[in-house]
């Protein structure tokens, strides 16, 4: 090429933009890294303002702020234990409940159902994902606690001597009520999670079993599960990052007792319930106390996420995170979450 | 017939177990259906009565007997705060997604953040309010509780749902248009304002749609940041009524009148968030991406 043809004054190439006209450019792509750089200076900012709040509370305490069990208000005595051992309780019962539901439907609307139901099936699904949280506890206190109240005190007493369920039913609201609408709003996450999951199972692995004569159960049992376990155990643990910071529902249905429950039908206590139902009138050690416990939960929902996001990311088979999967984990089942 | 004939049958117990089985997995779909129904029976059980002209048009009074009022400044308190939590969320969503599918794409910085924003996700809705009153209610920045606190705090949950959808559907949009706009000599400014975005705006709106109903049902944020006031107001600078919490503090009441208005001011909030649902479903379903 002639240089007199692509070159303007200054010796810069025809090709190449002037300085003024780059400048939006620059000032695009410095801004857009700007706000990503945002995000992480919110986060670290938090973690350390939640440490320093919750300070004096561990200055005082240590571990046995986790790991004792007196928590008063009246002579502002603060050990949590109580509190971790409701928010594990509540959890559990809520996967154990919710999960198998939440798997056989996906199983069900992927494998068994006809087609035609399988759209409307799994936007009924999602929808519970978008009922709010307080709905669910209005729901909970109302209609779920009182009519299952005759069921608990039978199956209390009848299997009374399975361990952790005699001792009747003394209160309305207990762990079971509090896991069993926790299992309720874990099931729309876990679901979603699981379709997808299952609706990557490659065909040729469903058409051998079937061509090798396995009924459907077992196609399902031998070329399905296997595929898709990991998958849905980061589902299940997703859920259970949802089931132990769930705050509205759970401190209307626990009970607001900071004891450890000797049994499943006794009330108790959940780390995020305790800060929502005490922060009112929560003062000086107390406040620091309940900043503590919201120190704990966050911790706690950190390494259970972040297990989850590593076995989805290993368990999805060399998709990338951003695909399908990444979108039901970041807004919920298509609609919520 | 002849040829299946001399496939061997199969045996009755694997028969039995195949159509117990399904029978296990048809009644797993069957369970997680129940507490949808059950939960829409009684809002539109005991929400219907309440509903009225007046129900809409008062506020709430904070009086235990005689008149309680409706929900109006519940309502409108709702969708104040919520559109301010939009107006903060929305952008800084979409331009953190446009930094990582634009810019930073597989890169350690990009990848970071990418992980981070995963774990907001993750982050219960009471550590979002948690952070805001320790930020900004104890500091006494612009007053105690007031409004748009409230509305930050719920920015903050609405914002890695942004970042995510907006990032899935903007991966979408194919390079062949963007690499065909750079080659037409358009500055990188200019292919993402007039080719990126508009190809990507449907997917882009059902996210944040979707964010935005999200927002709207929430109730522990506003907890420790809006706190909860009676009467109508517009001014954010102050504390503020919202549906969520209105039914709240009215589920805790020991009038079955109070009790009542939780009802009818759930299945409004139900359907306000339904209808975003919908609408984001709508709005996803018509165009070929999100």
């Amino acid at each position: 090429m002639e240089a007199s043809v692509t070159t303007v004054t200054g010796g810069r190439s025809i090709f190449e933009r002037s300085p003024a006209s780059r400048l939006p450019d620059r000032a695009l792509r410095w801004g857009l890294s700007g706000l990503a750089t945002l995000i992480l200076i919110i986060i670290a900012y938090f973690f350390a303002r939640l440490i320093g709040q919750s300070g004096s509370v561990f200055n005082r305490y240590g571990l046995s702020f986790v790991f004792g069990n007196d928590w008063d208000t009246s002579r502002n005595i603060y050990h949590g234990a109580a509190l971790v051992v409701g928010t594990l309780i509540t959890s559990a019962i809520a996967l154990l409940i919710g999960v198998p539901v939440a798997v056989a439907s996906a199983v069900f609307i992927n494998e068994l159902c006809p087609r035609r139901l399988r759209g409307i099936l799994s936007v009924l699904i999602d929808l519970l994902a978008a009922v709010p949280s307080v709905v669910y506890g209005l729901w909970g206190v109302f209609v779920l606690a009182p009519k299952l109240l005759p069921v608990e005190k039978w199956f209390a007493s009848t299997f009374s001597f399975i361990p952790w369920i005699g001792g009747g039913v003394p209160t309305l609201y207990n762990y079971f009520i509090a896991g069993l609408i926790l299992a309720v709003m874990v099931l729309p996450i876990v679901s979603a999670i699981s379709r997808e999951v299952i609706a990557t199972v490659p065909s040729e692995h469903k058409e051998a079993a079937l061509a090798l004569g396995a009924t459907r159960w077992e196609m399902i049992r031998m070329a399905v599960m296997p595929y898709s376990r990991p998958g849905i155990t980061g589902g299940a643990m997703l859920g259970l990052g949802r089931a132990l910071g769930e705050t509205i529902a759970v401190v209307l249905l626990i009970g607001a007792a900071p004891t450890i429950g000797h049994h499943l039908f006794q009330q108790g206590y959940t780390l995020a319930a305790v800060i929502a139902s005490e922060f009112g009138e929560a003062q000086d050690i107390h406040l620091s106390a309940l900043f503590a416990a919201g120190l704990v939960l966050f911790v706690l929902t950190l390494i259970v996420n972040i297990i989850a996001r590593w076995i989805v990311a290993r368990g999805s088979h060399g998709t990338r995170g951003t695909g399908a999967t990444g979108m039901t984990i970041a807004s919920g089942p298509a609609t919520e979450r | 017939m002849s040829a299946l004939a001399s496939i061997p049958q199969i045996s009755a117990r694997r028969r039995r177990t195949d159509r117990i089985m399904r029978g296990v997995l048809l009644a797993g779909a069957v369970i997680a259906l129940i507490p949808l129904v059950l939960i829409l029976y009684y809002l539109l059980k005991n929400g219907l009565k309440t509903w009225s002209g007046n129900f809409f048009t008062t506020d709430p009074t904070g009086a235990f007997f005689g008149n309680q009022g409706g929900i109006r400044s519940a309502i409108l308190g709702s969708l104040e705060i919520v559109a301010l939590a939009t107006l903060i969320a929305i952008p800084i969503g979409i331009g953190v997604a446009l930094y990582l599918t634009e810019y930073g794409m597989e890169g350690w910085f990009a990848q970071t953040v990418r992980y981070f924003v995963d774990v907001m996700t993750g982050v219960p809705s009471i550590m979002f309010g948690l952070f805001i009153y320790i930020v900004l209610v104890t500091a006494h920045i612009g007053g105690g509780f007031t409004a748009w606190k409230g509305s930050v705090a719920l920015a903050l949950l609405m914002l890695p749902i942004v970042v995510r959808s907006a990032e899935v559907v903007l991966l979408l949009v194919p390079s062949g248009l963007r690499e065909a706009a750079l080659a037409l000599g358009a500055p990188r400014w200019r292919v993402i304002f007039r080719v990126v975005l508009p190809t990507a705006a449907p997917g882009l709106v059902t996210g944040s749609l979707l964010a935005v109903a999200r927002g709207m049902g929430e109730t522990a944020p506003l907890l420790f940041t809006v706190s909860t006031a009676f009467g109508l107001t517009g001014n954010l600078g102050a504390q503020m009524n919202t549906l969520p919490f209105q039914i709240y503090t009215d589920i805790q009441s020991p009038n079955p009148a109070i009790v009542a208005r939780a009802w009818g001011a759930g299945l409004t909030l139900v359907i306000l968030v339904l209808i975003l649902n919908v609408a984001a479903r709508t709005i996803a379903r018509r165009s070929r991406m999100a």
